[in-house]
């Protein structure tokens, strides 16, 4: 017994000597690889964040003298003033750690530049068009009643109103396959998102996943809907079950601020970098 | 047309959220002077009906959605996720728990 304590003593002495030999880095490196929240953060390197234009008109980002560049190396370039300063301004926003999981637009500049799953703008469509296929607003329930009827008087509206916007038929179902699309519909849209440029498409992709539907995603970037009414529309049997049974902050709120926080960024993103946001700003300079 | 709260009050809470973001010297931001010179562009075709205008004042309140939200989601994440793993007597408290004591220290009964 009391060799055996003894033995763990000595056990002990080593491991704490060991903690002193151990640099600090590494010991810290230990702690991140068990806690996830940590392994997103890095450390802020800098202190001032400005935008300076570079060549070819298009804006970069400088944190102290150095210039912001995407995971992928190339330098962070964005088009337009307003997205740079919205950038600039996540950037500058972060306290003693990076918080990458709140920089939304920040993430969409990188994907746009970078491409990381190297698909070109008709795949991307046709990416974004599969989502129509299992529109969030055309699966209908058929109990309980008062939720049947909340889809009926929420959903209904805005189905009418994009079916009468592009003169198209949807329809929808509560089989589980869903309503039939007609072909024609899917090739109105393409025609409509052919006119996108390669980055609002990016932002475009990003709301329509966000939202897990094409309907409230148009309705928003054709700025019929809020962002917040097109997150509501988005949860609404969620909504209802948190009227019925309560709501949990920690998980529902969570949820509910963070879908908006990623879908007012996407379409922010689509309005900055489509053309016709240039154009808007030549205009009010006048 | 979604409705949207006046101009006014979204530029108000886009300036209040960039005063949470950059602190008290947020008047020198970039952010804070590019706000405010789009909102005072926008005033001048005010009577008119400019369809840039109201897409300005769609993307300004779509830009507060955004601040605020992600304001209030890294407070809930904070408050909630932020920590890592919690210790067994955390766990143990959130559904209502006490761990045991540990035999012969307090609380023990001979």
């Amino acid at each position: 017994m009391l060799k055996s304590l003894v033995r763990l003593q000595s056990q002990l002495g080593n491991a704490l000597s060991l903690s002193k030999v151990c640099p600090r880095g590494q010991q810290s490196r230990f702690t991140l690889k068990y806690s996830t929240a940590a392994a997103a953060e890095r450390k802020k390197f800098y202190q001032d964040v400005s935008i300076s234009q570079g060549d070819g008109g298009v804006y970069e980002i400088n944190l102290d003298r150095r210039k912001l560049k995407t995971p992928g190396g190339k330098l962070f370039t964005v088009p337009n003033e307003a997205l740079a300063i919205a950038v600039a301004t996540e950037w500058d926003a972060q306290r003693d750690t990076l918080k990458f999981y709140s920089m939304h637009l920040t993430t969409l500049c990188n994907t746009a530049l970078d491409n990381p799953t190297e698909r070109n703008e008709d795949q991307m469509i046709n990416a974004a068009l599969k989502f129509l296929e299992t529109d969030t607003v055309c699966y209908r329930v058929d109990e309980p009643y008062a939720l049947v009827e909340l889809q009926k008087n929420e959903w209904d509206p805005v189905l009418h109103w994009i079916e009468n916007r592009y003169n198209v038929t949807i329809g929808s179902s509560s089989s589980i396959l869903g309503p039939e699309i007609p072909e024609a519909t899917k090739d109105t849209f393409r025609q409509h998102l052919k006119s996108f440029n390669f980055w609002s498409l990016t932002g475009l992709e990003y709301v329509i996943t966000q939202l897990k539907s094409v309907v409230l995603s148009m309705g928003m970037i054709d700025r019929h809907l809020s962002v917040e009414q097109a997150v509501l529309l988005s949860r609404l049997e969620e909504e209802y079950q948190i009227r019925r049974w309560g709501n949990v902050e920690w998980a529902h709120d969570y949820d509910m601020y963070e879908l908006r926080a990623r879908t007012a960024a996407g379409a922010l993103f689509v309005h900055l970098s489509s053309e016709s946001s240039t154009v808007k700003r030549k205009l009010l300079q006048d | 047309m979604a409705t949207l709260s006046s101009p006014l009050r979204v530029c108000r809470g886009i300036l209040r959220e960039l005063r949470a973001i950059q602190g008290p010297s947020y008047k020198k931001s970039l952010a804070y002077n590019y706000v405010l010179d789009q909102f005072r562009k926008n005033k001048v075709t005010g009577e008119r009906y400019c369809r840039a205008q109201q897409e300005a004042h769609h993307d300004s309140h779509t830009y507060l959605c955004l601040l605020a939200s992600t304001r209030n989601h890294l407070a809930l994440h904070n408050l909630y996720h932020g920590k890592g793993e919690r210790s067994p007597e955390e766990v143990a408290g959130l559904v209502g728990l006490r761990l045991p004591t540990q035999p012969g220290g307090k609380g023990w009964e001979k």
